[in-house]
Formats: C-alpha cells, structure tokens, sequence
C-alpha cells in the first residue's frame, strides 16, 4: 500500500515538475545576510531585489519568462554562503545570482558560480580580491575598497589635515581589506598612521581599545567594519572623552547604526565614505517615489540591489537567458539602470566610481558632503 | 601611568561582568557536574528582557533613573530565572541519570533552541536601547586622566553587591547549607532528608539570576545586543570559570576578574588583534600548573 502511495507522489511529483518547468520561470538567487547580525544589510538586498523583480514581471518579465526569486541566507559567514551557494545551483537551479552582502561570503561563493555558470552580481561587496582574480562571471555594481579607500585618505590628508590618524579595523576580508587600502593610500600621501589595530568581530566591549587610542593622542580614527560593531566603538570613544573624528566606510550605511550606538548624540559628526546617493539619479526618480509610497526609504544598499537586479535581468534577456553567454554580454555592453548607466571593465569593476564623503548628523541621519 | 589606571579600570568591569556570568558555569558544574552550554543564551535572553522593561517602564511613564534600573532587574531576575528552572527541568533532569555525554548534547541543543527562538521571535536585527545614565568621574593623574563613567560605577557596585549577596546566601544561610550538602555528596544529602532535585533547581535559578544580572548591566552599558551575543560573552565567562576552578564559586568571581584584566592590558599595552590569544594562552598555562583551576579542588574518585 505504502508503496503505491510513494509511487503516486513521485508520479505527481514528476507532473507538477513538468507543469513547472512548460511555465518556464527564470529562477535569481538573492543571496546575503538574511539573519543573524548583519541582516539589516540583507534586508535592504531583497527589498531592492523584490521590487526590481516585480517591475521586471509587471512589464512582462525577461522576454516573456518570469523571474522567481530564492532567498538564500549567507549569515555574512564563509561557510554558510558556500552551502547556499551549492544549494542555488545544484537544487533550485538558479541561472542568476544578486549577491552576496559581504566579501568574506561573496568571495568563496563567486568560485562556486563559476564553476557552475552562474552569472553573480553583487550589490554590496567592495573587497579587490572579488574581481581581482578574473573570475569571467562576476560583477559587482558598487565601487572598490582601493577606490573607497583612496577616497577617505584623501580627505583625512587634505581636507582635515589630521597628522595623527588611527586605523582599526574587524579583522574580516572586507573590515581589514578597506582599512588597509585607507592606510596604504594614506601613506602615499605622506601621513603614517599611529596606530593600527583589529577587534574581535561580534564582541561589544572595545574599552580597552578606545584607552589605547586616547594613549596615542589620535584626532582621526578611521575604523574598517560593519555598524554592528562601529556603534558600540563610537559610543565608548564618546564615553570616554574622545572627540576624535570618526570615519567608515559603506559598512556602517544602515539606520541600525544609530540605533547601536545608543543615540544620536553619538553618531554626529561620524563620516563615510559611500556611493553618491543612489536615489538621486534622475532615471530612478519613479522608483524612488514608489518605494517612498509604499512606506520603504530606499536607504544604503537597496537601490543597488534593484540595479544588480536590473543588470543581471538585460544581460539574460540579450542572451536567451545563456548566464555564461551573458556575463560575455555584459563585458562588452553597457546597462540602463536605475543608477544611471553602467559599464563594466574586463574585470567585472565598474567603469567609473562615484564615492563620496557622507556625514551622519545629530538626528541620527547621514547627507552628502559638498566640499 | 593614566593609562594603565584606565586599563585597570576598563578590565576590572569587564571581569566582573564575566564572573558574574562564571557563577552560573561553576555552581551548575559543582552541583551535577555537568557544563551548561546554554547558559551564554539565557544571558543572551535577559538581554531582550531588560529592552522589554525599559519599553514597558518608560510606556507607563517611569522616567527616574532608580525606578528604571530597580524594575528592570527586578524583572529580568525573575523571567531569567524562570527560564533557568524551565531549561533545568525541560531538558536536564530528565536525563539526569544517563551518561554526561547526552546531557552536554541536550545542553547544545538548549541553546541552539534559545538563540533561535529569539531570533524568529525577536527579529534578526541589531537591537539597541538609548543611554540611561551618562556622564562620568574624572580623576588627574599625572598629565593625564583616568575616567569612569557613572554606569561603569553602577556595574562594579552592582556586580560585587551580587556577589557579595550570593557568597552570603551559599555560606550562611540554610539554602546555602543544603546547596552545599548537594554537592559534596548528593546521595548523602538526600537521604538526610534534602529535596536534591528542588535545590538543583535554585542552583539553575541562582546562575540564571547572576547572568540576568549581568545582562542588564551589560546591556544598559553598551546599549547594543542580537540574539547572537551570547556567544562569545558566554565563552569567555566559561574560560574564567575554569580559569578560577570550575565548581569553586570564589574561583569564578577571580577567573573573571583575571580574564577581564588579561584582556584589557594586553589589548591595550600590547595588541588588540591578539588579545584572545593571549587569554586562552593564560588559559593553557594555569592549567598546565594547575589542572584544576586556580581556586578548584583535584577530583576525587569516590570509591
């Protein structure tokens, strides 16, 4: 009995397969820290995503077929973005993917994609070594650390004149790569940091630390990390009397920010370096007003998450949904989008970078820097 | 010189937030021997309770400081404890007489339940509750300062008042007595007429009442937590208790403060990047010299 009901099933099973398959969605992994610590930055990538996703499907989808989005929970841990990475290639066959969040994810799932031809696009991850290693079907639609990091060298050197810099950083592919490229430019420039310090990701007391760095005297602390930690570093820097200047990287872009750090008193005056405000191109203006209806702020990384979506939807079209014939494409060609056009190098890098200064202020909000 | 004074200061708050936390390692170990791996996530949930108090507090208008800080730990003490007798008696006792290996599994389980239970519950998201109490002590030294915040002030007085409190409980009083009766000998106590499995259930509360505490001065202190916190905080306060001596309860009050002190000195006079390192190499070294902790006693073997 038991045996015909399996066989049943299976045969059902098989039919609504076929069914599934004469459908012909176009399945797009949305990979990143959906929980744990850092999934507020997973968050903004499916809403981004989402909304791309569902515009792309209200206009008729990639030519004619639909997209399905799979949500795939990385954790920001190496580990867990591999086996989701396996998981989106072998078993929900996935052609495309928007993601990961962070470096230290992005990096050993990209290997994984290639292997299996899966075209990556990511909307978050700054680390060199992303592309740096010539991997043909990876892409990302944000900048680079060397070019992040540059960007805030230049500005402790020239415009704050700060002669005693601190650099610190968590440690992970992303923190550690950021701050470095900050120190290396910084000293092209011709200041030496004074001190050079990482912390332990996930802990919360950086008392010890913060001592050190009021030992050294410094009057610019420039941190490479995630907001998680940032908040609690900036709150006892504060706490203890430290009126250093404060500067990050595009790590600490989330409203979470604030809310770590305890108030807003302690995240005025902090400052980023981060892509020109994405909501401002005059090409995603609609898309903007409809997250603003629908009651989302399209805050940090979401608007790069629909663009990455956009990217990845107009290289498929152009190539009979082919991922490795469009990851070709994609080389070649340039993309509307919702940021403005872009094009990409041979690396996957885009063409131009666009970072910027922000500053937060004392409610806990951040705005562009006109210098 | 200041700077040493700071680090002293900043280590000795941290130490005592983990033996605080240590306590409920060591008098769990003491009493049934077994180690309690989901302690670190019932101080990962007191964590969100004392966020729930200060919302439901300042909800029905309590803004003074004290009536703040007294109903939350009042609060937090009890619902953490509440949670202490249920994890004891959910997944410990019923396995209390099978091997110490299926125990420690469940203890694994237990928090793995917790941590994911917060975070479909709770949310995934950084949680953060704004500062109560600022401001802070300045003393010159030398050229410099050495600075202590009155929150920092709050923990250390708290911390030792709780572990004065509890030294006093185990020591004179008649639940201390059977507490201990329990431990050197739980047979033995039974049959002189002990309820042994009520007072391994105030045990369970007692070390979830400690890292309650810990909690909220923690979290009070640095205003951000997840439902990951309990972690690495809960690594640490093991490592001082079986720096201290697992099972001594004066041991677990000194390996924290040894280890928060450790911490802070190296991290701050050394290097910050290998201030975990050099720890758990303490760690190695004391157990080297001595393999039952500073403060424990060498096992036995009953006979």
């Amino acid at each position: 009995m038991s045996n015909t009901v399996v066989r049943k099933t299976l045969v059902s099973l098989a039919v609504a397969g076929a069914a599934f398959a004469a459908q012909a969605d176009v399945v797009i992994g949305v990979a990143g820290p959906h929980t744990g610590a850092y999934a507020a930055f997973g968050d903004q990538l499916w809403r981004g995503a989402e909304k791309a996703a569902m515009d792309i499907n209200a206009k008729g989808g990639i030519n004619g077929e639909m997209i399905k989005l799979i949500k795939a929970d990385d954790a920001c841990e190496p580990k867990q973005a591999v086996a989701v990475a396996n998981r989106l290639v072998d078993s929900d066959e996935a052609v495309a993917v928007v993601g990961h969040f962070c470096s230290s994810s992005s990096i050993p799932a990209s290997t994984i994609y290639e292997e299996a031809g899966v075209l990556m696009v990511t909307p978050g991850s700054t680390n060199p070594t992303l592309t740096d290693r010539g991997l043909p079907n990876v892409f990302r639609v944000c900048g680079r650390d060397d070019q992040q990091g540059d960007v805030a060298a230049s500005y402790i050197v020239d415009e704050l004149k700060a002669k005693r810099v601190a650099v610190l950083h968590d440690k992970d592919t992303y923190g550690k790569g950021l701050a470095d490229a900050t120190k290396a430019a910084m000293n092209a420039y011709g200041v030496k940091e004074v001190l050079y310090e990482g912390l332990t990701r996930g802990e919360k007391d950086f008392n010890a630390l913060v001592t050190k760095i009021r030992s050294v005297d410094a009057d610019v602390v420039y941190f490479g990390g995630l907001h998680s930690e940032a908040g609690p570093l900036v709150r006892q820097m504060r706490e203890q009397g430290l009126t250093a200047k404060f500067i990050s990287g595009d790590g600490i872009v989330s409203d979470e920010f604030v809310s770590v750090a305890g108030s807003p008193k302690y995240v005025d005056g902090v400052l980023m370096t981060f892509g020109a405000d994405p909501t401002t191109y005059a090409a995603g203006k609609a898309v903007v007003e409809e997250f603003r209806a629908s009651g989302v702020e399209p805050e940090g990384y979401v608007m790069y998450s629909y663009t990455a979506m956009q990217v990845v939807a107009a290289a498929l079209g152009a190539t009979d949904m082919d991922p490795v014939k469009a990851a070709d494409w994609l080389h070649e060609n340039s993309i509307d989008t919702v940021m403005g056009s872009k094009k990409f190098d041979d690396k996957g890098d885009l063409t131009v970078s666009d970072y910027v200064m922000y500053e937060w202020d004392k409610n806990g909000k951040y705005s562009m820097l006109y210098n | 010189m200041d700077i040493v004074l700071q680090q002293l200061v900043n280590g000795l708050t941290l130490g005592s937030v983990y033996g605080l936390i240590a306590i409920g390692y060591t008098m769990v170990y003491g009493i049934i021997g077994m180690i309690n791996f989901a302690h670190g996530d019932v101080y990962m949930v007191s964590s969100y309770l004392t966020a729930i108090a200060i919302a439901l507090l300042t909800f029905f208008g309590f803004e003074s400081f004290p009536i703040i800080i007294f109903g939350t730990l009042i609060f937090t003490i009890i619902v953490t404890g509440a949670y202490g007798w249920v994890i004891e008696r959910v997944a410990y006792r019923p396995l209390r007489n099978s091997s110490r290996l299926s125990i420690l599994i469940s203890a694994i389980g237990m928090s793995l339940i917790l941590q994911n239970y917060v975070q479909i519950s709770q949310g995934a998201r950084q949680q953060g509750i704004p500062t109560l109490l600022s401001g802070a002590i300045r003393f010159e030294v030398g050229d410099g300062f050495v600075q202590i915040t009155y929150m920092k002030l709050f923990i250390l007085f708290a911390a030792f008042l709780g572990m004065g409190i509890l030294t006093y409980i185990i020591q004179k009083t008649k639940l201390g007595r059977m507490c201990r009766a329990t431990q050197q000998d739980r047979k033995m106590a039974s049959i002189l007429g002990i309820n042994t499995d009520r007072i391994i259930s105030s045990v369970f509360v007692i070390g979830a009442a400690m890292a309650a505490l810990a909690g909220v001065l923690v979290t009070l202190d640095y205003g951000a937590f997840d439902f990951y916190v309990g972690f690495i905080i809960g690594i640490k306060a093991f490592t001082a208790a079986v720096l201290g001596g697992i099972g001594s309860l004066p041991g677990a009050m000194l390996g924290g403060l040894i280890l928060g002190l450790s911490e802070a000195l190296f991290a701050g006079l050394i290097s910050s990047d290998y201030k975990d390192v050099f720890s758990f190499s303490l760690l190695v070294v004391i157990l080297i010299f001595r393999p039952s902790g500073l403060l424990g006693k060498p096992e036995v073997e009953k006979v």
